[in-house]
């Protein structure tokens, strides 16, 4: 297969989009389960709140504003074809203008410190962004982008269970970890789950769990199985739309495994809210 | 039934919410978040006076999004509020009436609340384009370098919350 060569300036353009886009329009997937939620809702209350997330994302999209104040944290993962050559530019730089461009021009909000501890200052344009890149065979690049809330990312999780705790102590884990965000990562929320790998391996598949649609399943029956069950289970808990009680905690489990270490089993739980915003093009 | 309240609150339509009654709220209100709680209570802490009067004020914990040109403010819904919770008894201590935020509170604010005949109101997460309909205008008050977390002064007509927890300690978050 030939070089292809990619503009820098194209890779800006898809990235800002795709920011844009995420952040002004919700997934119909998600769209369709609040819809459903709101059909099986007995109580006033929660009838009244999902009305309100729909009736939200149906103004954000019409107006192209951005459907929740917290437009996150920008996260991509990029999928490089390793017969691709970037030109006049590099591929980082090139990803970092397409999120600052998103960012001031589409009216989003800037939520970046550049220091965790010391300093926290906003560096204004939302960058850095987080970039995982997976060098693929081929001559295209594939981005997947969402912008992460931090009111949920903050009730995520992570534990290094051993082979003994098996099934039941994944299963344990997850539903302990949900059951602890309780009502404030903004209910019904879709929850990313990593398992196998490394530490950092497992919190990267979690993550991308979480950008995954909640209408799919794990390709492995018995993992889909494990989705669905863990479904059922935390939306017994009651927290219901936005914590004030209800049957709708959850409106998705997305499952993604990797090998694992003989010694190890780790299990990462990451929290996404109703406003699970991603997109994906490919260049 | 929904209740329609004035601000400045008064003691006695304090009096009368109770947890897990839907309200619109029409006046003003103040806002604030996690850096400018840190700056209020550390003025707090060394006795120096604050750069905003919170006596009889409801503060939202907000740090919208900006504001498309047309529109009066961006998107602007709750933040958690247990990040507050560290910050809020001193407010409340002075006099401060509530706060509107989202989610859990823990049992020191409780407890302050039920200590000062205050009241924590709830507002949807992830409503920010909805809410933003019923904030009508907004200015800046202090902090302005803090950008998106700077403490602004919002005019709201009709914003619609939920009594999360009232003046004697209930808590719908309670379960």
């Amino acid at each position: 297969m030939k070089i292809r060569e990619i503009d820098a300036a194209q890779i800006t353009a898809t990235v800002k989009k795709l920011f844009m886009d995420c952040n002004y329009f919700i997934g119909q997937d998600i769209l369709r389960s609040l819809e459903s939620a709101l059909e099986i809702e007995d109580s006033p209350v929660a009838k009244s709140v999902l009305g309100m997330i729909i009736e939200n994302d149906s103004i954000a999209a019409r107006e192209e504003i951005p459907l929740c104040q917290d437009t996150g944290m920008a996260v991509l993962f990029v999928e490089y074809g390793d017969r691709v050559c970037v030109t006049n530019g590099s591929f980082e730089d090139a990803v970092q203008q397409g999120v600052r461009e998103a960012y001031d021009e589409g009216y989003l909000r800037k939520s970046v410190v550049s220091d965790p501890v010391f300093d926290r200052v906003n560096t204004r344009d939302n960058t850095p962004a987080i970039i995982h890149t997976k060098i693929v065979s081929g001559n295209t690049i594939k981005i997947t982008a969402g912008g992460k809330g931090f009111g949920s990312e903050n009730m995520s999780a992570i534990k290094m269970l051993t082979p003994a705790y098996g099934e039941q102590g994944v299963k344990q884990f997850i539903l302990d970890t949900v059951r602890a965000a309780g009502p404030n990562p903004c209910p019904p929320v879709v929850v990313g789950v990593g398992i196998g790998g490394t530490f950092e391996r497992a919190a990267q598949l979690a993550k991308k769990a979480t950008f995954r649609a909640i209408d799919t399943h794990n390709a492995d029956p018995r993992y889909a199985a494990m989705e669905d069950e863990l479904l059922t289970e935390i939306n017994k808990m009651g927290f219901g739309p936005a914590g004030l009680g209800g049957k709708t905690t959850a409106l998705g489990v997305n499952i993604e495994t990797s090998p694992t270490h003989i010694a190890g089993m780790p299990v990462a739980v990451n929290i996404c809210c109703h406003a699970a915003r991603h997109a994906s093009a490919t260049i | 039934m929904t209740k329609k309240i004035t601000l400045p609150i008064t003691d006695e339509a304090i009096k009368e919410l109770k947890a897990g009654d839907s309200v619109l709220l029409s006046g003003t209100i103040i806002t604030g978040r996690d850096a400018a709680h840190k700056r209020l209570f550390e003025l707090i802490e060394k006795g120096e006076p604050l750069p905003v009067n919170v006596k009889g004020e409801i503060i939202y914990y907000v740090g919208p999004a900006p504001a498309k040109p047309g529109y009066a403010v961006g998107p602007a819904g709750p933040t958690s509020s247990y990040r507050m919770d560290k910050f809020t008894p001193a407010l409340l201590d002075l006099g401060m009436k509530g706060m509107i935020g989202k989610g859990a509170r823990s049992q020191a604010v409780i407890d302050s609340i039920v200590k000062n005949k205050a009241v924590y109101f709830a507002a949807v997460g992830g409503a920010a384009a909805l809410i933003a309909k019923s904030i009508k205008k907004e200015e800046i008050l202090c902090y302005e370098d803090l950008g998106t977390e700077a403490v602004r002064r919002y005019t709201i007509e009709d914003f619609p919350c939920i009594v999360a927890i009232d003046s004697a300690g209930n808590n719908v978050y309670a379960r």
